[in-house]
């Protein structure tokens, strides 16, 4: 535990005693949402200890599962009259920390609230709550040949309300776009237990576009209770390529010829040779054998114009060095070319007994240059490095493998990982592309941002949440002090008093 | 959160107070030609670099100036009447594209440049911004424009191809803004993928320039496509509109654009669809689209260029035309958001409760997108074209208002509007039956719809309220409170007066 956080601990500590701590309020959050959906068992506690990101936990002080709108805003409030700050968390896939509880707080979970409450095929919109899980909107909206266009590779798990936290992506956001592009409404319940709508549901509401500025705020702005979705024709039709290269310059190079050519595939997916080592060792998806490299794209849209971009995408990989191209010709071949793709992460923990990943962004042409450094970092490193990406729009994922049983190379990993995440800075790209800040890359904000420009988005915060209840201490590496009353500070921050901020 | 009114603040007493011209090497005493929506202001500087334009805002910040950015000024006069307006910072001294990284597919340029400068630069390399909003009239010249990057983003201007690319905010990676006490800074950045910190370009698109002035957009750019074609069709009855409008979303034919146009007066009611791709693909969709469209009944079906009012608002023009015609861009535009399954109704209401106010009606837009655009004619007296504003936010009200019905269905009618005001019945989430959830509040927001006065005779925007019910307005002043403390920045010209 670094200096910092076993201060933070303790003020949390003393902040505890103070007021009663959340604990105190498991009898008011019980009358606001029975006795069933308030957890206080350590044991049981214990199972929110973490999200998807592991490598950071900790206990909640209580956790409580709402079903209704109402009870969400009820229990908002309650902690907000106690001065106790709550953390949201849907399904918990995230993999920032996000949703890492904290001991002196209380943890909200949404997966009690998991209805569609409405289906509109004719304005393609659909509304509902935080806790259904993403590939459940597409599966109601398939009888009126439509989807929901967001998918993140945890889709069959991951909620909608967490979605909405982190603006998530997923392999086809290159054309489709993000959750902010498929989302025009949101019920919410601010910091301060209010329950409100931001937005109607037209995508172009009057006043500021608060539905924008919410969607990937990582709950530090309030707490999602239904949600207004976009819904899209599914297309007339799709085709699935996979392409093998010898090298991941290759691979580039198609892809760069590919946009060039200004087609817009659904997705363009590259593998390196050890993830795909590593995803033949895990689910034997057989690609090519030799690959240096294996891209995957897809076209969709009307089918003579996935025919067209088809050919054209086959003969430019083809120009660019493919030894091989497959093409799947109905679903099941699909679902076998993306095997490999989506297990990728989980098949690095057959080659290796611990990895990080990491998620970055450079502007799609440095990609050769970046992996070309990453190669350099990965071997002064002495550890290997799986390059699973995004390819079209120049996410990175890079896999650090190493053996956590050694504490040298724990801290190398950390220090690679980190290096990679300055490539990326460097090159003018991002820190994050769809995994979010949470608490993991909150010491990596300052590097992408002058201090002007975190405390002009902490001015939002303020807006929405100025007693800093609501998901404090993830996104931004310090806390701001909102004050009373704009440009005004008038004595001591309620927060100083209570020891649970430091005026900076 | 505490939204107290801003303290009112000392006008210029000279032309130009010396701390402005000191900020910024460009600074005039205001003219006619500078009114805001009829506040004159003292005097307009015009910034050459981000640096200048925070000097400026520093500088009237510390003498509690109100300022109003403007950039080609063809929206200026929209909105409310500023409260206050010393400064007006005129942005077309910033109008370089900076930077245009063509195999990234992305753009930087400064908040002066028009959007047709930038599609020049982009189109040599085969790439465009798209972004299709109205070209409008500049004030006191001859010339048209789309408008400055700066200005289409504040004012969340769009135009057809928003159903496929969306509007400005969609488009917008990154931005550079000066805040009111001139701090400068920046959200987003280069990359398309990016959720590092607040998105406050979203924040900052469509805030009419309450919130900052915008200095530096970045954008995502799309291929030009290969082949482009517009498909228009006459029809004989509103009904009949809305069907194809609704069938000419089918995958098969894919439109960017699904766009409507009924001029003051009885039908035709006139629809238009634009289909980019392939070549030969746009073809047979084209003609896939066209035979529909006649199969539905409609005449006047045409394949090729674009119809003559498509993209434009529906200016009176000669002949109850809907083109635009100089010197007859007047009346009262408003722009009606809803969803699109309906839009059958929301053409009714608005035809309907112009009939009811006396007054005639023109209205076009981007049906498929749930968007439309209803102007009375500026010979209309002012009293019935208000009635008609407020009437038709009443009628919006008690139509769309409803709560929403769990989903129809499938193979039932498609349209899940509530015909018996049933509260929201849970659908469970995987298909399994009821979980036995109360059914509580409402599935939806307040109301589904909205009619906002963009463009108004002075006579008119005071009879009406410009803006309507505005959903999260108190979150709203709590925002523009944190951002501009001192309420200099375009005050009172926004929704609930912010």
């Amino acid at each position: 535990m670094t200096e910092r956080a076993r201060r933070a601990r303790q003020r949390a500590g003393r902040t505890q005693a103070g007021h009663g701590g959340p604990a105190a309020l498991a009898a008011r959050l019980a009358a606001i949402c029975g006795t069933g959906a308030v957890i206080t068992d350590p044991m049981e506690l214990r199972t929110y200890e973490c999200d998807g990101l592991t490598a950071h936990r900790s206990c909640p002080g209580l956790v409580v599962l709402p079903q209704t709108a109402a009870e969400v805003a009820a229990v908002v409030r309650a902690c907000a009259d106690a001065g106790i700050p709550f953390v949201a968390r849907g399904s918990g896939t995230g993999l920032s920390g996000g949703a890492l509880p904290r001991a002196d707080g209380v943890l909200i979970v949404t997966s009690r609230m998991r209805r569609i409450l409405h289906i509109d095929p004719a304005s393609r919109r659909a509304v509902v709550e935080p806790g259904v899980p993403n590939l459940a909107v597409s599966k109601a909206a398939a009888p009126y040949g439509l989807f929901y266009a967001p998918d993140p590779s945890s889709q069959q798990v991951c909620s909608v309300g967490g979605n909405v936290a982190e603006n998530s992506g997923g392999a086809h956001c290159l054309k489709h776009g993000f959750t902010v592009h498929h989302v025009t409404g949101l019920e919410v319940v601010t910091p301060d237990g209010e329950l409100t709508w931001l937005g109607d549901g037209t995508g172009t509401a009057p006043g500021y576009d608060l539905v924008g500025a919410f969607i990937g705020s990582e709950g530090t702005l309030g707490i999602v209770t239904k949600i207004v979705v976009l819904l899209t024709p599914l297309p007339q039709a799709v085709t699935t390529l996979l392409a093998a290269f010898e090298s991941t310059g290759q691979g580039g190079a198609a892809v760069s010829a590919i946009i060039g050519a200004g087609i817009l595939p659904a997705a363009i997916e590259m593998m390196d040779a050890l993830s795909i080592e590593a995803a033949e060792a895990a689910v034997a998806c057989r690609y090519p054998e030799g690959a240096g490299a294996v891209l995957i794209v897809e076209l969709d849209g009307p089918a003579a114009d996935v025919a067209a971009e088809t050919a054209a995408v086959r003969e430019l990989a083809a120009r660019a060095g493919a030894f091989e191209i497959r093409e799947a010709a109905d679903p099941a071949e699909r679902a076998a070319i993306w095997t490999g793709r989506r297990s990728a992460f989980a098949a690095v923990g057959r080659i290796s007994p611990a990895y990080i990943v990491q998620d970055g962004v450079v502007p799609r042409t440095a990609l050769p240059r970046v992996l070309d450094r990453i190669g350099e970092l990965s071997a002064e490193a002495g550890l290997r490095v799986a390059n699973v990406f995004h390819a079209g729009d120049g996410n990175l994922h890079p896999l650090v493998l190493f053996d956590d049983a050694s504490a040298e190379q724990s801290a190398a990993a950390e220090r690679l990982s980190g290096a990679i995440l300055d490539e990326c800075i460097a090159h003018g790209g991002s820190i994050t592309g769809e995994h979010g800040v949470g608490v993991d890359k909150s010491r990596y904000m300052p590097k992408m941002f002058g201090a002007e420009d975190l405390d002009t988005m902490q001015l939002l915060r303020c807006a929405f949440d100025p007693a800093g209840l609501c998901n404090p201490g993830k996104v931004f590496p310090t806390p701001r002090l909102c004050g009373e009353v704009p440009g005004v500070r008038r004595g001591a921050h309620p927060l100083v008093a209570a020891g649970l901020a430091e005026q900076f | 959160m505490v939204n107290e009114p801003p303290a009112p603040a000392p006008r210029v007493a000279g032309p130009v107070p010396a701390p402005v011209a000191a900020a910024c090497r460009s600074v005039r005493p205001a003219g006619p030609a500078d009114v805001v929506a009829g506040v004159r202001p003292s005097a307009v500087a015009r910034p050459a670099s981000t640096a200048e334009a925070s000097a400026l805002l520093r500088a009237a910040s510390g003498l509690g100036l109100a300022v109003v950015p403007r950039g080609a000024g063809t929206k200026i006069g929209w909105g409310s009447p500023p409260a206050r307006c010393d400064l007006v910072i005129d942005m077309t001294g910033m109008d370089q594209v900076t930077e245009h990284a063509a195999g990234d597919l992305v753009a930087t340029v400064q908040a002066g440049a028009s959007l047709e400068q930038l599609a020049e630069a982009l189109g040599a390399a085969g790439q465009r911004l798209a972004l299709d909003p109205p070209a409008l009239p500049v004030p006191g010249d001859g010339r048209r424009t789309r408008g400055t990057v700066g200005g289409v983003l504040a004012a969340g201007t769009a135009g057809p191809l928003r159903l496929r690319y969306g509007a400005g905010r969609d488009l917008l990676i990154g931005v550079t803004f000066v805040l009111a006490d001139g701090t400068v800074a920046r959200s987003g950045g280069k990359v398309v993928k990016n959720v590092a910190g607040y998105d406050l370009g979203k924040l900052l698109a469509g805030s009419r320039g309450t919130l900052a002035l915008i200095t530096e957009a970045t954008f995502r750019l799309h291929p030009v496509p290969a082949a482009t074609a517009h498909v228009a069709a006459e029809c004989a009855s509103a009904a009949q509109a809305c069907e194809l409008v609704a069938a000419a979303q089918a995958a098969s034919i894919s439109p960017v654009a699904a766009e409507i146009a009924w001029a003051a007066g009885p039908e035709p009611v006139r629809v238009a669809f634009a289909l980019e791709g392939d070549p030969a693909s746009v073809a047979g969709r084209a003609r896939e689209l066209a035979a529909r469209a006649r199969a539905s009944g409609a005449a006047e079906v045409l394949a090729g260029a674009a119809p003559r009012w498509w993209g434009a608002f529906p200016w009176d023009g000669p002949a109850g035309g809907l083109g635009a015609a100089p010197g007859r861009e007047a009346g009262t535009l408003v722009q009606v958001a809803f969803w699109p399954g309906d839009l059958g109704l929301v053409l009714a209401e608005i035809r309907a409760t112009a009939a009811g106010a006396g007054a005639e009606v023109a209205v076009g837009g981007s049906a498929g997108a749930g968007i439309l655009h209803a102007l009375v004619p500026g010979r209309v007296p002012p009293e019935r074209a208000a009635a008609f504003v407020s009437g038709l936010r009443g009628a919006l009200g008690r139509a769309l208002s409803a709560p929403l019905t769990a989903a129809p269905e499938a193979g039932q009618p498609a349209r899940g509007q509530p015909a018996d005001g049933q509260p929201a019945r849970g659908q469970p989430a995987d298909g399994q039956p009821a979980d036995g959830l109360p059914a509580h509040g409402r599935a939806g927001p307040a109301c589904r719809a909205s009619a906002v006065v963009l463009a108004a005779p002075p006579a008119v925007r005071e009879l009406v309220d410009v803006f309507g019910p505005v959903p999260g307005l108190a979150l709203m002043r709590a925002v523009k409170s944190r951002f501009d403390p001192g309420g200099i920045l375009s005050p009172g010209r926004f929704a609930g007066g912010i």
